[in-house]
């Protein structure tokens, strides 16, 4: 059916075109009727970006990311009805945007906030129990062990004070929030949903590179030693606790151990 | 009428009751497990629970325990010329299995061309070849979820030149062929028919009323065509217009008790506000009722 492909294409073009072969009981021009179809596409997917890119949105404020929104939308529509991970491209958008060069750190951020919504629609895994931890932390193997992490948790590293933004904007007063950043300091970032709420915490270099290294499969001492390799002041103990206490250890398995 | 809260579900076959709904949104999850109120059913959006885990999936689980569910997909693009997205029909049959709802309903409409999702509602011409499309659409949705789905009427605001056929006629025949249900969008038909200059009261006329599952009211906002005409808009924005009120309570002359949802997706009012139209519809079905036991009596 011609119709549909003549009218999809009107609804995403750059400018107001109207399909042919459209009626209005008036006569009227119907391309005034149409506009109705474009505004509502475009609408509706640039507030969808807005709802998962917030901070992204207040750096640029509404209107210079409207038109950003909008011109990512035509060139990259979504390809599933579920809208709820829509623009997982946007951030790799925003780096190759002309006018959002000013703002190098603006890409990061918009991969933050994806994360967030990442973390916030993963699924649910129960954490491993206090007995479970306490055996597994006493068994010698334990550099051996392998964990699954919450399916939640994500790690971001940026050559920008990332979290030091986002947390910036979560402020009572934002503006004496940002003047204390430093926005070429290099940050990275924990994001991790406890109970029903998303948790973003700055973590260090280490930290980043041990829980990296453990979601890509590293055994627990492997990814130590990772960490330790960026960052020898790393805190073993402190980052263990951090994700024991947050729940993202789901599972372990020890070489040889029957019992995991 | 009993507008108490639904029975323990027990997997047998159900149907939602015949009194009021509204739109369940994140805004009113912890306020409505909090503080329990007197409704009919709450309805979704399939797509917003196609997700993994989570608040969404969290919140839904412990409000279905308590009510009826109606769950209403937005992206199935019946009216599509592409085939049926299979891999969301699988997460539709995967939904429906999780939440056992008592209605699921779709729209004549297509909302995906060519890959891409276009996040609207959009009409399609009206003939013999559409009507085939969807048709054979339905059929294999009403296979693959294995259950009876209502199909809502559309709000548009264009005309096609290749149409042969009226909405009406046209739906009639989906339905006879299909066997699925009406969910007479009452707002819907208002909108269309201002847009489109016919009459609301003889577009439901014209309607198979038996196969009327479940009402949708809802609020539009207005605008000018090209001419000046009145431009209604499906907006879901505003508290339901008294035009719309007067149309539902003809509606209900030819239909008796319907299940009747609220729908409000933009400028989400305190719950309270959406409850009380829930409630204002309840009340127009009880004086109907009346009105019919007077003149049996």
């Amino acid at each position: 059916m011609n119709i549909q492909s003549a009218f999809a294409d009107a609804l995403l073009a750059p400018e107001a075109v109207c399909p042919t072969g459209l009626l209005a009981w008036n006569g009227s021009d119907p391309g005034r009727r149409f506009a109705v179809y474009r505004n509502n596409v475009m609408v509706s997917l640039i507030d969808a970006l807005a709802d998962s890119y917030p901070v992204t949105q207040e750096l640029v404020g509404e209107e210079f990311f409207a038109a950003m929104a909008r011109l990512f939308v035509q060139a990259q529509p979504p390809r599933s009805p579920v809208l709820a991970l829509y623009g997982e491209g946007f951030a790799d958008f925003i780096e190759a945007f002309p006018p959002a060069v000013g703002l190098p750190y603006l890409a990061d951020v918009a991969r933050l906030e994806m994360r967030r919504v990442q973390a916030w629609h993963a699924a649910d895994a129960e954490p491993l129990t206090e007995q479970e931890l306490a055996r597994l932390l006493a068994d010698a193997s334990l550099p051996l062990a392998r964990f699954g992490l919450q399916p939640s948790l994500g790690v971001l590293r940026s050559r920008h004070a990332v979290v030091s933004l986002w947390a910036a904007h979560q402020a009572d007063d934002v503006a004496a929030a940002l003047a204390q950043i430093a926005v070429d300091q290099a940050e990275a970032a924990l994001v991790l949903r406890v109970g029903l709420e998303v948790d973003i915490t700055r973590i260090g270099e280490g930290a980043a590179a041990f829980v990296g290294g453990l979601q890509q499969g590293l055994a627990f001492g492997a990814a130590a030693g990772q960490a330790l390799a960026v960052e020898p002041e790393f805190d073993l103990a402190a980052t263990l606790g951090m994700l024991i206490r947050g729940g993202g250890l789901c599972s372990a398995s020890i070489p040889g151990d029957m019992n995991s | 009428m009993n507008t108490a809260h639904a029975p323990v579900l027990t997997g047998i076959a159900r149907s939602l009751p015949a009194a009021g709904g509204i739109g369940l949104k994140p805004e009113h999850f912890r306020e409505i497990l909090d503080t329990q109120p007197e409704l009919g059913f709450f309805e979704v959006h399939a797509e917003n629970y196609m997700v993994a885990g989570g608040p969404f999936h969290h919140y839904l689980t412990r409000i279905r325990e308590r009510y009826a569910l109606s769950i209403h997909g937005v992206g199935l693009s019946i009216g599509g010329a592409s085939p049926l997205d299979e891999e969301h029909l699988d997460r539709l049959a995967a939904l429906l299995d999780r939440y056992q709802p008592e209605s699921f309903s779709e729209h004549l409409a297509w909302s995906s061309h060519g890959g891409a999702f276009l996040n609207d509602l959009l009409p399609l011409p009206y003939h013999a070849a559409t009507l085939d499309r969807v048709c054979a659409h339905i059929d294999r949705v009403q296979e693959r979820l294995q259950r009876r789905m209502l199909l809502e009427n559309p709000a548009s605001y264009v005309e096609f030149a290749a149409s042969t056929m009226a909405e009406t006629e046209f739906i009639a025949e989906v339905v006879r062929r299909t066997g699925c249900g009406l969910l007479l969008d009452v707002n819907n038909v208002y909108v269309a028919c201002v847009n489109h200059h016919r009459d609301p009261r003889a577009y439901i006329g014209a309607l198979p009323l038996p196969a009327v599952g479940q009402i949708h009211l809802a609020g539009f906002a207005s605008d000018v065509d090209a001419a000046g005409a009145p431009l209604l808009i499906d907006s879901h924005g505003a508290p339901v217009a008294q035009a719309v009120w007067d149309l539902y309570e003809f509606a209900l002359e030819g239909l008796g008790p319907t299940p009747t949802l609220i729908e409000r997706d933009n400028d989400i009012p305190a719950l309270p506000v959406l409850l009380a139209e829930a409630y204002q519809a309840q009340r127009i079905m009880r004086k109907r009722v009346a009105a019919t036991d007077e003149v049996c009596a």
